[in-house]
């Protein structure tokens, strides 16, 4: 099934009653090529490349919830490729090239938006590390430019510029990046991996994994025993847990981080914006909603929900850098789990086990990473060599100290990002 | 999230800052992978787990605190002086 404008068209007029479902709701097979371990972005992406990229069909995602239903349909869903130092640089680079093509390449609209993302500052310290941002970024080859005070206020009037404490001074733009549709991007891989005959086995959760003389040799799931040649993790912030299966310990804490969105409003600001101070990002939804976040509760947590002090910053926050949105009512909130590394930065790699493959630590920024981490991934576990954008995320940088990327400049340490 | 100091008792969590995993630091000596251990590697437990909090806002004792990750309960808290968590020199 082809989705196009016609279809669309007339299947209104039919009364919708031509749509089949996306994806099959397959029984699990005794033996796979390939097994993935969750059914989120990063898991469905990289089995959509594995059929795709590399000719690998055999492969099931297994998902313990139902699809989406993690991380990838949490999120505040900015994409960017902003980054900072190498290795990420390149990494997020390659991953918004690929989403810039991703609604052609899966037939699907994930509602990719690049309405340009503001990263504002406070102070002339700041806009220093603004120029070098902007710097690296098109050393890189991606697009950043300075705003002064006077264009920033003319493209975003809403925000406050005369706040005493933090008054606005200008902002770096990327006009590449932006917001897509958080669940449309799992469904459409999903639908991609599906039609490539990925098995995606839903309400199926990994309890072992069996390992024989260091390798490999499947899992055993609330489904049954499923054997495998290769088996990847792609649990997000369940990593540690599944790692555990195999008796692997990583260098993951799981953190909790919410979000927020507001009753739908008339559209008032048009980019995403993130301020320095306080930290707050900021971006208003297709519905009128705004949609907002800010630090994680910083302390480490399995629960989907935060704590009130951090709802509480994150209003204050949001009141003292855009005071209008005070009379907006802020509709729902809620949390999802984050697989926080020491040095904020993710790993794609060999877990040390033959035929276990790693793929975590996405911390707050994994959702950007999707498509870019979907095709670095599938190339490890297809060619057992690192993807080129994907070389400098390496388990073995937290023993050896060599590769740290830790983008904040706080440190690498757990719970100081 | 309220967290009990064993001084002043009862506290909101704005109080205190959190460290993390309360962890028996390695000797000075310690192998490379026993410093690795310590720094990086977590058991990262959903459900009781010992935890280092600071009560800065308060009269500054370090806790150890043992806290569920999956219920934000606080279960157990002690001064963290009497935990054993320090390097035997
Ligand atoms: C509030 C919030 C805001 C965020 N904002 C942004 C943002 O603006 N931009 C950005 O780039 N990133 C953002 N992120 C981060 C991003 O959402 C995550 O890094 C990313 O989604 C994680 O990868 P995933 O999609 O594969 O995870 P998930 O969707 O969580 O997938 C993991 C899956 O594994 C499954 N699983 C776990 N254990 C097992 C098991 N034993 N057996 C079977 N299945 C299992 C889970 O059920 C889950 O579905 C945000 C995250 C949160 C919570
Ligand atoms: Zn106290």
């Amino acid at each position: 099934m082809r989705f196009s404008g016609w279809r669309v068209l007339k299947e209104g007029l039919t009364g919708n009653k031509g749509w089949a479902p996306h994806w099959r709701d397959p029984e699990p097979q005794p033996e796979y090529d390939v097994v993935i371990i969750g059914g989120g972005g990063h898991g469905l992406a990289t089995a959509y490349n594995l059929a795709k990229e590399h000719g690998i069909t055999n492969v099931a995602v297994l998902e313990k919830g139902y699809l989406g239903g993690g991380n990838v349909g949490r999120n505040t869903t900015i994409v960017r490729a902003n980054y900072y130092l190498p290795g990420n640089s390149e990494f997020y680079s390659h991953s918004l090239k690929q989403w810039e093509g991703l609604e052609e390449e899966l037939n699907y609209n994930v509602m990719m938006s690049q309405r340009g993302q503001i990263m504002v500052y406070h102070n002339d310290g700041q806009r220093d590390a603004m120029v070098r941002r902007g710097n690296a970024i098109i050393n890189q080859g991606d697009d950043a430019e300075l705003l002064s005070r006077e264009a920033l206020r003319k493209l975003v009037p809403i925000l406050n510029y005369d706040n005493a404490r933090f008054p606005i001074m200008g902002g770096l733009l990327q006009r590449r990046a932006g917001t897509a549709r958080h669940d449309a991007v799992a469904w459409g891989f999903a639908r991609g991996a599906d039609q490539r005959g990925v098995d995606l086995i839903q309400n199926c959760e990994v309890t072992g994994i069996d390992v024989e003389n260091g390798k490999v040799r499947g899992v055993q799931t609330s489904r049954g025993v499923i054997r495998a040649k290769k088996v990847a993790l792609a649990a997000a912030g369940r990593s540690g847990q599944v790692a555990a299966m195999a008796g692997l310990r990583l260098p993951i804490e799981s953190h909790v981080l919410q979000a927020f969105v507001s009753e739908g409003i008339k559209p008032v600001l048009d980019h995403v914006v993130s301020f320095a101070e306080g930290h707050l990002y900021v971006s208003q939804s297709d519905k009128g909603g705004l949609v907002f976040g800010s630090y994680l509760d910083f302390y480490s947590s399995y629960a989907a929900r935060g704590n009130l002090p951090m709802v509480e910053h994150t209003m204050e926050t949001c009141v003292s850098m855009v005071p209008a949105l005070a009379k907006a009512k802020v509709l729902r909130s809620w949390g999802g789990i984050m697989d926080m590394t020491p040095d904020g930065s993710p790993i794609i790699d060999h877990s040390g086990i033959e035929g276990l493959y790693l793929n975590c630590g996405w911390c707050y920024g994994g959702f950007k990473a999707i498509p870019g981490s979907g095709n670095a991934y599938a190339h490890l576990i297809a060619t057992d060599r690192p993807h080129g954008a994907a070389t400098k995320f390496k388990l073995d940088r937290f023993r050896s100290g060599q590769g740290l990327m830790d983008e904040e400049g706080t440190g690498a340490q757990h719970n100081l990002h | 999230m309220r967290i009990t100091c064993p001084i002043c008792g009862d506290r909101d969590r704005r109080e205190f800052y959190v460290k993390g995993a309360a962890l028996a630091r390695p000797e000075a000596s310690a192998t490379l992978e026993d410093w690795h251990e310590h720094v990086n590697l977590r058991d990262n437990r959903a459900g009781e787990t010992k935890e280092l909090w600071y009560h800065e806002m308060g009269c500054s004792a370090w806790i150890e605190v043992c806290r569920n990750t999956v219920s934000h309960e606080i279960v157990s808290t002690r001064l963290a002086a009497t935990a054993d968590l320090g390097a035997k020199r």
